[in-house]
């Protein structure tokens, strides 16, 4: 290989690196002028809820069937591992500790990515490309706070409400399986969930969790629909990377706050 | 603060392009206050980014623009609203919220920018659309209005807080003949029942000519656009720049041509050495 064409790779690489940094740049910088703007935003709280109606709404359907089968299928897993050891009564507790620390938060996350989010962006760079936003601007309405900012609210509460029934939903899954299909015992099932479930440490980091997701995807779809470019093709890639990008970060900041939070476990 | 300027807007020196490109060169321009300004020329000639430059929607990389005697920076956002507030923009499709009925899009600019009791954002945005024609529109969602009609719509909500300027961005673009005479008896209309000034950017020469009380002429150039004339419809009439008549009279040949520039003909068909 000539020297020539290891210097255009490596400033194809730095070229390439430039751009993703000041992307990430520019995702920070739009989610710190939304929270600048957290005043006015909340002022228009029927907005706010109207958001988190149009959000929580969008995805409940699809949240509550993934959480029953999640649930259903974590009951009979779990009882396949834990019969080896005869203690079948655990899988109440065990449906219930993965569902609210890990699965309710983390696939909750990732269906709001791809039903919620994909919707977001999809709207905003359709607003973009009719020149909706350009024209809120002219009228002296700031998009950031009349567009960006109820959904980023929107998103933020609807995402741990749709974690916590993800959960419950799951738990009564885990039942069916348990005490309904294998028969485990209904007071132990319960007692032994009611017991090993703290709320501290499970419930509120699982639901601390399930907010900074729902920030996390929220922001990731309005930054992509907000920087699309105001074509077909501009629109329609936005909305696979939301899912792309919502997802991964999920799954990152999942493993992080994780270490975090039961780094002492 | 209102009523102290004699020029709606002005352009000092203003250069603007995208990237290396320059579109606009040392652009030196005045609406007079009261007046309807029509700024013409050829497609992709930098028009459209006139009214931009003008709302403050982008900033000129040297020069100024003072519209309603402030001078637009995008550093001051707050000023910069301020001087929206006064402002109305027709954009080319009407750039209505999809999401909401004709009345709602018209109330939105009342429902942001004042605390008017319900009854009151009723009756005026009732006004407003009948000031356009369609106060019987006022249930329907855009989507289920014709081209010309949303764009009526939108003036109804650009003039919705009684505007000192008006902005349009080619108000006749892809309108059937009846609209397009009903759509420049408006704009005449408007600015001389709110006692506002106008700026129509067009490339319709009979209508403009028509209603406007002073036509700008924009030319392209490969260092950016060019004014090449500026006075009443009657002296650019009789003027005889090669550009203005060729662009006024609709003519194939001219200073204009009809091909975007491109290698010689005989390379391109017959490159040297293929035969």
């Amino acid at each position: 290989m000539s020297a020539p064409r290891v210097a255009d790779r490596l400033s194809a690489l730095g070229q390439w690196a430039v751009e993703h940094l000041a992307a990430l740049g520019r995702f920070v910088l739009l989610f710190l002028q939304v929270m600048a703007r957290m005043g006015p935003i909340l002022r228009r709280w029927r907005l706010v809820v109207a958001q988190t109606h149009f959000l929580g709404n969008h995805s409940l359907a699809i949240i509550l069937v993934s959480g029953l089968f999640v649930g259903l299928v974590l009951g009979l897993q779990g009882y396949y591992t834990l019969r080896r050891y005869g203690s079948e009564e655990a899988v109440g507790l065990l449906v219930a500790l993965s569902l609210v620390r890990e699965l309710g938060p983390v696939v909750t996350a990732l269906l709001f990515a791809g039903r919620a989010g994909t919707a977001l962006t999809a709207e905003i760079g359709l607003m973009k490309a009719g020149e909706q936003l350009s024209a809120m601007e002219a009228m002296a309405v700031d998009p950031i706070s009349r567009v960006l900012g109820p959904r980023l609210v929107g998103g933020a509460i609807a995402m741990p409400i749709l974690a916590v029934l993800f959960s419950a939903v799951g738990i009564i899954g885990g039942w069916l399986v348990g005490v309904g299909l294998i028969g485990v015992d209904p007071g132990a099932f319960w007692s032994q969930m009611s017991e090993g479930v703290d709320f501290w440490d499970d419930l509120a980091n699982g639901i601390v969790k399930s907010l900074v997701f729902g920030l996390v995807v929220t922001q990731v779809a309005l930054y992509m629909g907000y920087a699309a470019r105001a074509t077909p093709e501009g629109v329609s890639r936005a909305t696979t990377l939301t899912v792309v990008v919502g997802s991964l970060s999920v799954l990152g900041l999942d493993f992080i706050l994780t270490a975090l939070m039961f780094g002492d476990l | 603060m209102n009523g102290e300027y004699d020029e709606a807007m002005r352009f000092e020196e203003v250069t603007f392009g995208y990237g290396s490109s320059v579109v606009i060169d040392r652009l030196t321009l005045s609406v007079p206050r009261g007046k309807l300004l029509a700024i013409m020329g050829g497609s992709g000639v930098g028009k459209t980014t006139l009214l931009r430059l003008m709302a403050g929607l982008v900033t000129p990389q040297q020069g100024q623009v003072v519209v309603l005697g402030e001078p637009l920076s995008s550093g001051n956002l707050k000023s910069l609203y301020a001087v929206r507030r006064r402002m109305g923009l027709l954009f080319q499709f009407g750039a209505l919220f999809t999401d909401l009925s004709c009345f709602e899009n018209v109330a939105f600019p009342l429902r942001e920018h004042s605390d008017l009791p319900e009854q009151m954002i009723r009756d005026l945005v009732l006004l407003k659309l009948e000031s356009v024609g369609l106060r019987g529109a006022a249930g329907l969602m855009p989507s289920q209005i014709s081209g010309g009609m949303a764009r009526r719509v939108a003036l109804a909500r650009a003039i919705a807080l009684d505007p000192e300027l008006i902005l349009y961005d080619e108000p006749f673009a892809g309108l059937d003949p009846i609209s397009l005479g009903v759509t420049a008896q408006l704009i005449r209309r408007l600015n001389d029942a709110l006692g506002a000034s106008s700026v129509v950017v067009t490339h319709d020469v009979a209508e403009t000519f028509r209603i406007a009380d002073q036509v700008a002429v924009l030319a392209p150039s490969p260092s950016g656009a060019r004014l090449v004339a500026v006075g009443t419809p009657e002296a650019l009439q009789a003027s005889d720049d090669p550009y203005l008549r060729q662009f006024l009279q609709g003519q194939t040949q001219g200073p204009v041509g009809f091909h975007y520039p491109a290698s010689d003909l005989e390379q391109a068909f017959f490159p040297a050495g293929s035969a």
